[in-house]
Formats: C-alpha cells, sequence, structure tokens
C-alpha cells in the first residue's frame, strides 16, 4: 500500500463525491441516486481511512502517511499531510461518523437533499483536512472552511430560528480564529519564512512571546471546544441544527479545539501553557460543574446534550493541562468516546424528533412503553453519557479523574463531582422522556425505530460497549505521540 | 500446568455462564419465550454455582489465584486490568452469591408468573449475578469499581422494573444518585491509591500499605492511609446503604420481592461490607478510619431499627431490618473484626434473603396487598411460609443455636473489646439493637401470622401506601400457599439460616480459614484475639449465649411485642399517642427524605436556573455577546447619521475640518 496517498484520498474522496452528489442531484432532480451517490462516497471515504489504523506503526512519534507537495513556493506554503497517534484516531472518527450521519439523514430529509448530503460529505473531507494538515495554512484554510458548510447545514435545514443561530455560531468561531491568523503570521516571521508547523515546535520563543502566542491560540480554540465562558453559542446551534449537524458537530467539530491545543498551544508555547496551568484548569473545572447544574434543568433534550458536551469537553482540557500521561491520554480517549456517545445522543433526540417534532422534555413521558428497542438504546447512551464503567464515557472521566487526584486532591474532587452532575442530568432527563406512563397520545401513537434505525443505533453501541470494554487499543496508538508531546512541553524553550 | 488452565476455565464459566444467560434472555427473549429464558438463565446461574463449589474445594486444597484475565489498558505506567483474585473470602462470597442467586432464579418462576416483563426480569438478575460476581472475584480496584456501578445499573433497573409506577422510577433514580454520590468518594479513594502506590493491584498497593501508612496527603495535609480509607468508605456507604446515604434502600422496595431478596438484602447491599473486609490491610492502618466506620455503622444499626417498628408495609419492615443489621455488619468492621463482619454478612444473606422471600409469598398469597394491618391469622393458610418466615425471625433475632445467634454475638462481642474512639457509643447501639431487633421482627411476625384474620375486607382508612389500586384479597377470599416453585427455595434457604452458624463459626472466626485475605493487626486491636480465647466450640458458645444480656434484651423484645400485638393491641396506639413527637419524627424518617429534597435536589435545581439564567443568558449572552453585537449595530447607527445628504451639512463639516487641521498645522506657532 505503500505510495498510496491514503490521507489525501481521505480529504478529496469526501469532497469530490460531495459535487458529484451536487451534480447528479443537485435541485432535487435525482433524490434516489443522490442518496445512494452519497452512501457511496462516505463508505468509500471511511474505507480509505481504515489502512490508517492497520498499518499503523504505534512504535514512533513520527509522523505517518506522509505527503508533501508545493503550494505557494514564494512563501513557502506547502501541501503537507500527515497524521501521529493523537489525529489519526479523529481522521477514523471523523470519516466514520460522516458515514452515520448520511444514514441517518436518509429518509428524514426529503427537501434539497444533494445539497445536504453533500454538506456533510464536503465538510468530512475539510475535517480530515485539519486533523491531517502540518503546514499552517493549509490547516488554517481547511480550519476557516469547515464553518462553510456546517453554517450552511444550520442556515438552511435548521429549526425556526437558525439565522441567529447560525449567524451567532459563524461570528463567534470566526471571531476566535482572526486572532490565531495574526499568532500564525507572527510566527511565519519569527522562524524566517516557514509555515511548517513542526518547525514552530522547535522555534526558541522567550515567555512573554509565548504567552501572547497562547492566548491568541487560546482564543481561537476556546470558542471551538466550548471553553466556558464562549459557550453560549453551542446551545443555539444545536437546538437549530438538524439532527446531522448535531452529530457532526457534537462528534467532530468540538474535537478541533481540543485538538488545536495539542497541535498549536502545548508544543509551541509550552512555557505559556505551563505558566497558565491555573487558568485552563479553573476554566475546565467551571465547565464540569457550573454547566453540570445548567444542564440539570435545561427544558429542551437538545440543550441538555449540548451542555452537556461542554462538560464533557470540560474534561477533555481538565486532562490536557495536567500534563501527565494519564490526563492527556485519557482526554483523547475522552474525545474518542464523546464522539460516539454524543453522536448516538443526538440521533436519540432525532428519533424522537422525527416523529413527535418537539425536543421538550415536557411533551414525552412513557416512551419505553411504545418504543422499548429504542428505549434500550437510549439507555445505554444515557448510562454512557454519565460515565458508566463499560462504556466508552468511564473510560476517559476515570483516567482525567485520576490524574486529576494525583496533580492536585482538590482539583480530582471538583471534577469527580462529574459522577453525580452527570447521572443526575442524564438519567432525570431520561426518567422525565421515557419512563413512566405514556403521557399522551402523541406519544401513544409513536412507532418504534425501524431496521435503519436500529442498525444505526447498534453500530454505535458497539463501540460504545468496545472501547469501555477494551480501551487498550486506541490507548496503545496514543503513547508514543503523548510522550512524545510530554517531554517536549516539559523540556520547554527557555534555555 | 494443566489443572492451573482447567482452574482458570471454572474461573470464567463462574462469572460467565450468568452473562450468557443473561444475554440470551435479554436480545433473544422473543425467541426463546418464557420457558426458554428461565431455562438458560437457570442453567447459568446453576453452573457458576457448581463451578464455584468446585473453586471452594480447591481453595480448600490450598490453591489460590492472582492473575490478569486481560489488559484493560495501560497509561502512565499504570497497568488497569481485570483479572481474579482467588482466596477464601472470594470464594465464600462466590458461594453466596450464586447460591441466593439461584433460589432467587427459581422463586422468580412462580412469582413473576404473570408479569409481561418476565424474560426481561430474568436478563436483568442474571446480569446482576454476573456483576457482582466480577465485584468479589476483582483482584483490583478498576474491576471493583466495574462491578460496584455494575450492580448500580442493575438495581436502577430492577428498581425501576414496572417503569409505569411513578413511584418506582422516582426510587431507581434517586437509588443511582445516592449511589454515585458514595461512589464519589469512592473514585476519589482510587484516585488517592493509585497516586501514591502506583498500581492497583490489590496485592501490590496491600504490599506498600505500611509505607503509605507514613505519607501525608500533600495538598490537604491528611494522613495518607486515613484519607484514602474514609474516602473508600464513603463508597460503602452508598452502597451498603449507612447512615446518612441510606436513603436509598427503603425506597428500593418499589422493585419485585425476589430482587429486595437478592440485590437489596442478600447480595448487592453487602458489597461495602465486603470491599471493606477486602481492604482490612489499609484498614488496620488507620484507627481514626476505623472509629469513623464504627460510629457510623453503629448508628445506622440502632436508629434504623426504631424506623423498622413503625412501618405498616411488610417489605418496608425487612428493609429497615436489612439496614439495621448492615450497620452491625459496619460496626464489626469498625472493630477489626473484619471476619465477624464478613461471617454475618453470610448468614444475614441466608436469612434475611429468607424472610424477603416468605415476605413475598405472603404477597402472592395476599394477591399484592403488602400492609400487615390487612393480614393476620395467615399461619392456617401457608404453613410452609409460617414455618420458614419464623425460621427466618428467629435466626434474625439471635436465637441460640440459629445462624444469627453465631454471627450477631460475636460482633457484640467484639465491639465489647474493641479499643478505638467510640467504641462505648458502638457498644451501646448494638446491645439496644438486639432489643429492637426481636421488637419489629416479632411485630411483624405476630401481625402476619398470628392474630385475628383482618384481610378480605373492605379496607379503608388506612393511608395508601404507594400504589395497590387493584390489590388485596376480596371480601370473603382466603389467602392460599404459594406453589412448589416459591416454597422449595424457602425451605432451602432456611437450611442454612438454622445450621450454618453452628458448623461454620469455628473455622471462620478462629480456624484462619481467611488465611491472608483478612489481616488484623492483633496488638493493636485485640479483639478477635481474645474472643478467640474465650471461645469452647459453637455448642458451648450457644449454651453460653442462653446467660447473656443481648439473649434476655431479644426475649424481652419477642414478649413485649406479643403483648402489644395478640395480648393488648391498644398499647400501641396508646404509645404513638403519649410519645407523638417521637412517634412523628420516626414516621418521617428522622426527615432525611424531606432535607435531601428541599436542600439537595431543590437547591441543585435552583442553582442551574440560576447560572443559565443569569450566568448565561444575562451576564454572557445578554450584556457580552449580544452587547456587543449591538453596540456594533448602534455605532453603525451614529455614523449613519452623519450621511445625512444634505449639502450644508457636509459643507459644515468640511470647513469644521478645516479649521481643525489648520489648528493643527499652525496652532503651535
Amino acid at each position: 500500500m505503500a505510495g498510496i496517498p491514503l490521507l489525501s484520498l481521505a480529504i478529496w474522496i469526501p469532497i469530490l463525491g460531495g459535487l458529484l452528489v451536487l451534480a447528479v442531484g443537485g435541485n432535487d432532480r435525482n433524490v434516489p441516486l443522490a442518496r445512494v451517490t452519497s452512501l457511496f462516497a462516505a463508505a468509500l471515504g471511511f474505507a480509505v481511512t481504515l489502512p490508517l489504523w492497520f498499518q499503523f506503526d504505534a512504535g514512533t512519534s513520527a509522523l505517518q502517511f506522509v505527503e508533501i507537495r508545493d503550494w505557494i513556493p514564494r512563501y513557502s506554503v506547502r501541501y503537507h499531510l500527515g497524521v501521529d497517534g493523537i489525529s489519526m484516531p479523529f481522521v477514523l472518527l471523523n470519516s466514520f461518523v460522516t458515514l452515520i450521519v448520511v444514514i441517518a439523514g436518509w429518509q428524514v430529509i426529503r427537501e434539497r437533499v444533494a445539497q445536504y448530503m453533500a454538506a456533510f460529505l464536503i465538510m468530512s473531507g475539510i475535517i480530515n483536512g485539519i486533523f491531517s494538515a502540518m503546514d499552517a495554512v493549509l490547516f488554517y484554510v481547511f480550519f476557516e472552511a469547515s464553518l462553510i458548510p456546517l453554517y450552511l447545514i444550520i442556515g438552511i435545514w435548521g429549526g425556526p430560528n437558525r439565522v441567529y443561530a447560525a449567524i451567532k455560531f459563524f461570528l463567534y468561531t470566526l471571531a476566535g480564529s482572526l486572532l490565531m491568523l495574526v499568532a500564525l503570521l507572527y510566527l511565519f516571521y519569527a522562524s524566517n519564512g516557514s509555515f511548517e508547523i513542526l518547525d514552530w515546535h522547535r522555534l526558541p520563543l522567550d515567555l512573554r512571546t509565548q504567552q501572547l502566542l497562547f492566548l491568541a491560540f487560546l482564543v481561537a480554540f476556546a470558542v471551538k471546544v466550548p471553553m466556558w465562558p464562549v459557550h453560549t453559542w453551542l446551545p443555539d446551534a444545536h437546538v437549530e441544527a438538524p439532527t446531522g449537524g448535531s452529530v457532526v458537530l457534537a462528534a467532530i467539530a468540538l474535537k478541533l479545539g481540543a485538538y488545536g491545543f495539542l497541535r498549536f498551544s502545548l508544543p509551541i508555547a509550552p512555557d505559556a501553557s505551563m505558566s497558565f496551568q491555573w487558568l485552563m484548569v479553573t476554566l475546565s473545572l467551571i465547565a464540569v460543574v457550573y454547566i453540570g447544574f445548567v444542564a440539570l434543568v435545561q427544558e429542551d433534550m437538545k440543550k441538555l446534550v449540548a451542555y452537556s458536551s461542554i462538560a464533557h469537553m470540560g474534561f477533555v482540557t481538565l486532562g490536557f493541562f495536567l500534563f501527565n500521561r494519564l490526563g492527556v491520554e485519557g482526554a483523547i480517549v475522552q474525545m474518542i468516546s464523546h464522539g460516539f456517545v454524543s453522536g448516538a445522543m443526538f440521533l436519540c433526540i432525532g428519533v424522537l424528533y422525527d416523529r413527535m417534532h418537539s425536543r421538550r422534555i415536557a411533551d414525552y413521558g412513557g416512551v419505553v412503553n411504545v418504543m422499548p428497542k429504542f428505549a434500550a438504546f437510549f439507555l445505554l447512551f444515557a448510562m454512557a453519557n454519565s460515565g458508566l464503567p463499560a462504556t466508552s464515557g468511564f473510560v476517559g472521566e476515570f483516567m482525567v479523574a485520576l490524574a486529576a487526584v494525583k496533580t492536585n486532591f482538590w482539583i480530582g474532587f471538583v471534577a469527580a463531582t462529574t459522577l453525580i452532575l452527570g447521572a443526575a442530568y442524564s438519567l432525570w432527563m431520561y426518567k422525565r422522556v421515557v419512563f413512566g406512563p405514556v403521557a399522551n397520545e402523541h406519544v401513544a401513537a409513536l412507532e418504534d425505530i425501524g431496521a435503519r434505525e436500529f442498525w444505526m443505533l447498534a453500530v454505535l453501541a458497539f463501540f460504545v460497549l468496545l472501547l469501555g470494554v477494551y480501551p487498550a487499543p486506541l490507548l496503545d496508538v496514543m503513547h508514543a505521540s503523548v510522550d512524545e508531546l510530554l517531554r517536549h512541553v516539559a523540556a520547554g524553550k527557555l534555555h | 500446568m494443566s489443572a492451573m488452565n482447567e482452574m482458570k476455565t471454572l474461573y470464567l464459566l463462574v462469572p460467565f455462564a450468568p452473562l450468557l444467560g443473561s444475554i440470551v434472555a435479554g436480545l433473544f427473549g422473543r425467541w426463546v419465550g418464557r420457558r426458554g429464558a428461565h431455562t438458560v438463565t437457570i442453567l447459568g446461574v446453576l453452573v457458576s454455582f457448581l463451578a464455584s463449589i468446585a473453586i471452594y474445594f480447591d481453595v480448600q486444597a490450598g490453591n489460590t489465584f492472582n492473575g490478569p484475565l486481560y489488559v484493560w489498558g495501560t497509561s502512565d505506567g499504570l497497568s488497569f486490568e481485570v483479572g481474579f483474585l482467588i482466596d477464601p473470602l472470594t470464594v465464600m462470597m462466590m458461594l453466596v452469591v450464586t447460591f441466593v442467586s439461584l433460589m432467587v432464579h427459581i422463586y422468580t418462576i412462580g412469582y413473576m408468573a404473570d408479569d409481561p416483563g418476565y424474560t426481561r426480569f430474568f436478563s436483568y438478575i442474571s446480569l446482576f449475578t454476573f456483576s457482582m460476581l466480577m465485584l468479589v472475584m476483582a483482584n483490583n480496584f478498576l474491576q471493583l469499581f466495574f462491578g460496584w456501578e455494575a450492580v448500580g445499573l442493575v438495581s436502577y433497573l430492577l428498581i425501576g422494573f414496572w417503569y409505569t409506577r411513578p413511584s418506582a422510577i422516582y426510587a431507581n433514580l434517586k437509588a443511582f444518585l445516592v449511589n454515585r454520590v458514595g461512589d464519589f468518594g469512592f473514585l476519589l479513594g482510587i484516585g488517592l491509591v493509585a497516586a501514591y502506590a502506583g498500581s492497583l493491584d490489590y496485592v501490590e498497593v496491600f504490599a506498600k500499605a505500611e509505607h503509605l501508612a507514613g505519607l501525608t496527603e500533600t495538598v490537604t495535609g491528611w494522613p495518607l492511609v486515613t484519607a484514602i480509607c474514609i474516602a473508600l468508605f464513603v463508597g460503602a456507604m452508598g452502597k451498603s446503604a449507612q447512615v446518612p446515604l441510606h436513603v436509598w434502600l427503603p425506597d428500593s422496595m418499589e422493585g419485585p420481592t425476589p430482587i429486595s431478596a437478592l440485590i437489596h438484602a442478600a447480595t448487592m447491599v453487602t458489597a461495602g461490607i465486603f470491599m471493606v473486609a477486602r481492604m482490612s490491610p489499609l484498614f488496620e492502618l488507620s484507627d481514626t478510619a476505623l472509629s469513623f466506620v464504627l460510629i457510623i455503622g453503629a448508628t445506622t444499626a440502632l436508629f434504623m431499627g426504631f424506623l423498622g417498628i413503625v412501618q405498616n408495609d411488610i417489605k418496608r419492615v425487612v428493609a429497615y431490618s436489612t439496614l439495621s443489621q448492615l450497620g452491625y455488619m459496619t460496626v464489626a468492621l469498625g472493630a477489626s473484626a473484619y471476619s465477624a463482619a464478613v461471617f454475618h454478612l453470610m448468614t444475614h444473606a441466608f436469612f434475611k434473603a429468607l424472610l424477603f422471600l416468605a415476605a413475598g409469598s405472603v404477597i402472592i398469597g395476599m394477591h399484592h396487598d403488602q400492609d400487615m394491618r390487612n393480614m393476620g391469622g395467615l399461619r392456617k393458610y401457608m404453613p410452609v411460609t409460617w414455618i420458614t418466615a419464623l425460621i427466618g425471625s428467629l435466626a434474625l433475632i439471635g436465637t441460640p443455636f440459629f445462624s444469627g445467634f453465631y454471627s450477631k454475638d460475636t460482633i457484640i462481642e467484639a465491639v465489647a473489646e474493641a479499643n478505638v474512639f467510640g467504641a462505648g457509643y458502638a457498644y451501646f447501639c448494638v446491645l439496644a439493637g438486639v432489643f429492637v431487633t426481636a421488637f419489629y421482627t416479632f411485630r411483624m411476625y405476630f401481625l402476619v401470622f398470628h392474630g385475628e384474620e383482618r384481610f378480605g375486607k373492605a379496607h379503608h382508612g388506612h393511608e395508601a401506601h404507594g400504589h395497590d389500586e387493584h390489590h388485596g384479597l376480596a371480601p370473603g377470599e382466603k389467602p392460599h400457599e404459594s406453589p412448589p416453585v416459591v416454597t422449595v427455595p424457602l425451605v432451602l434457604l432456611a437450611i442454612p439460616s438454622v445450621v450454618i452458624g453452628y458448623f461454620t463459626i469455628e473455622p471462620m472466626l478462629y480456624g484462619g480459614w481467611f488465611g491472608d485475605a483478612i489481616q488484623v493487626l492483633a496488638e493493636k486491636h485485640p479483639a478477635m484475639a481474645h474472643l478467640a480465647e474465650q471461645f469452647h466450640g459453637p455448642l458451648a458458645m450457644a449454651l453460653h449465649g442462653f446467660t447473656t444480656a443481648p439473649f434476655w434484651l431479644a426475649l424481652a423484645g419477642v414478649v413485649f411485642a406479643w403483648f402489644c400485638y395478640l395480648v393488648r393491641p391498644q398499647v400501641p396506639e396508646f404509645f404513638a399517642r403519649t410519645f407523638r413527637p417521637i412517634y412523628v419524627l420516626l414516621e418521617n424518617k428522622y426527615y432525611f427524605d424531606r432535607f435531601n429534597e428541599v436542600v439537595f435536589a431543590g437547591g441543585a435545581r435552583l442553582l442551574g436556573r440560576f447560572l443559565w439564567q443569569i450566568g448565561d443568558r444575562t451576564i454572557i449572552d445578554g450584556a457580552v455577546v449580544n452587547g456587543s453585537a449591538s453596540m456594533v449595530g448602534e455605532l453603525a447607527a451614529a455614523a449613519r447619521t452623519l450621511q445625512s445628504g444634505r449639502l450644508y451639512h457636509y459643507a459644515f463639516a468640511m470647513i469644521v475640518g478645516m479649521v481643525v487641521l489648520l489648528w493643527f498645522i499652525y496652532g503651535g506657532h
């Protein structure tokens, strides 16, 4: 397989596939063909990422599957792709989720089908680009481009307040990334004209400069994660987004900011990262506790899960800034797990929304009586969301919590409240929606999930359980890269 | 070598046979049907029980095992494993769990016969058996935590088994959340172990116990082992329902009776006791932690017993009795009498499962009426249930020669010998608890099986306990004895309830049967060593038992109950009237539930709303986000007004501009 540009394929198959879908089915010319083409493109896009996993050499922290071509030689901008043990799993996750999203929208989306599917496919390719770009300009282009499909998905297929949500989302994240652009340009000059991210990792910088760069990156990435207090765009975006949009948003888009910390902030400004540890840990803990309480009182299921996403991402940023292997690896596992679990939660809410056209918890009650199969899946995912052992949701939280106790007992103490809060908001919602007697005639008329929905949820359930029972393979993939990263951060740049 | 591999296969069989049964009944229940579901699950548990017996003989022969099954994950030098530790403590728990589970599986055929969720129920109880076995067979903290939470999950599912009942789905959420509060402490304890011992493997951690005892927690400055033990014990308080985390257990009676017997009496709730006994090498090193355990346990033992007196729901009496007995076990742990705690755990598993299943049989006979005020005189109609319930009751109150006598008397003696802070208080509590136990137990016994036949009347005037709309016997209808699938398990549980103590006390407590599984520093905590000197065989102990205070207290309790409920039924009324405040306090369960509802549940919702409405909406969104957006808009609007389109405005602005510019250029001179 050597010589096959797998990462380019992972990027361009979905993008070209998306354009093809538009060509064959634009303006609802041929909806079935558009669907089949999308499924084919998504499946092929996922298939080409599989060798990344199976041929990955876990023994090294060096970049793998590298591709380098000149792009804009005058500014030494290069088309440089490569993945390490940190980014590779996300390429797979993203391509997998795209496949799920195409299946999820199969019958539900009836208008502008080709555009809808194309948006997700193009988005998928762009995100693979973000996770594999090793040239800063390439990264930035992908990073910003990823806003556009998501903006369209929310703005076109969204709910009644979609325009406000879409613009809020767009401005929030765009404002964040402008500062990052400044930081990238500074680094370009400081490194005598290189856009190679790896060169920047080695670039000596004094503490003051590092801190300014760190803060510039922080604004960009914190909005994406999102961290408290720049999180308020997320619940609005989720509420208005169609199911597929929420899935991609939660499962993938939130990971971009967190990934940015690992690829830019920590290695480029290691000493600044250390010096801002107190800030990052504090913001993360606020996200866990504050947002946990806010999630508890939500009346809209999607908002509840959106808030719970923020709390879970708080664990991710907490894990990063503990600067030990357990914390960082736990955080990465948490990111992957959150991709499955939050994606599944939004799919479950989508299943209900497709039938009832309501996301209000108060409109439900007693769903288990009419949808027992669905109730079983939903329970599994709700339990995973509250971090039950043997589900993927446990692994990351457990590792980060152990790392937190090791760093400082009180950090661990605050972080561990997630055990109570996570269970409280997930299961209280579950109780009100699923348990109880049939609440009204709309609930009574609900039909249980069909084969398409069943298998979609079953595949996710499989991964949630597999990762919960046997996370070792995933951990083994990232050891070398995380080790290298932490060695680099610990060494610092101030000699 | 091959013998080793054979044993390993057996070890695997023990938890995974019930898991397989659970999966078949749960996922393929529709295809295998009701008969298929109960056959496959019972077979699974039977295999598990037989394998446990085989392992028991192997352990008797001196073979223990400690090894991994697979590596769950590694990070930062920690290896997270799934593996088994097979020693006498484990194998005893395996026998208790699989035997009681088997009885409950069989009993369920009768109890759940008419329930539409039949296959689902079998799937759950087999899943529970798997989880509980993973918990007791663990050789490390990760797997312990896994089993710990998994049994919590199944408990959640089973309490809410009748998911259309509001009281059931309230109770299961409450149970899960209260347990999570305990798990919060448990996780911190595990975190401290991982941080300071650098391992989660029991044997490795215990090997470093002495070293850990010399350390203090760096950030808080607490003595490390004390911090670890108390944090772990908070987990035990949740799972084993110790005050103040006991509030979920009485409500858990909303679940079907078979699981009340299996999960909320015999096995799951004793997980905390088992865990502390397993951690004896750590707890021995902290007198502070032992005192904490002792005082919490003593409080639970006595004060939860009081609540049993005022209950009218037959299952709730047994539930409070379980709380109180768990308190006894905890007291024993605090008195460094770990083996006595585990011994009581075992005897209690038999006689309490028996009492619960007997209560269930009564409930079947009464057509799902659980109110004891509608019963009376049932001994005529349900002879097997009557005799077995009597045996269970006698065992519970500690009648000499019965199993409960040996375990409870040992605990009381051990507490008398204990020397950590709070031992005096604990001794008073466990002694007073004997009278209370005897009183509420025989109050229940007399109300149900003796006296006037109060069933078959139109019952009104009683406050409805929960949800029995269509329950109870019709006027003139008589209760009937339950079918053999119900009574045979009763008989099979009644036998060990009588004899198990007599035959096992000597090896378990004084024969060193537990070996290294339970470690006591005899110089520091000599209680069990003293008892060993005074022990002259089970016969002598029982005969001596007739002359001691606990026996007379128990007898007084029985006589008092007989007097109050059979001889002079107006006496309880009189007490309730005279000591009204106390009665109201007991009726309201010391207001724990009210307090939790208002302060914790209400407070959390209030805080959540405040943070959401004020923090997110008003400040972040209102002032900052939309504020800056509207500021841009306002600036633009202001700038727009300058563009009026009128020529003289522009001309005027130009003149002003010129003047300012000229002033800038020449103004300085």
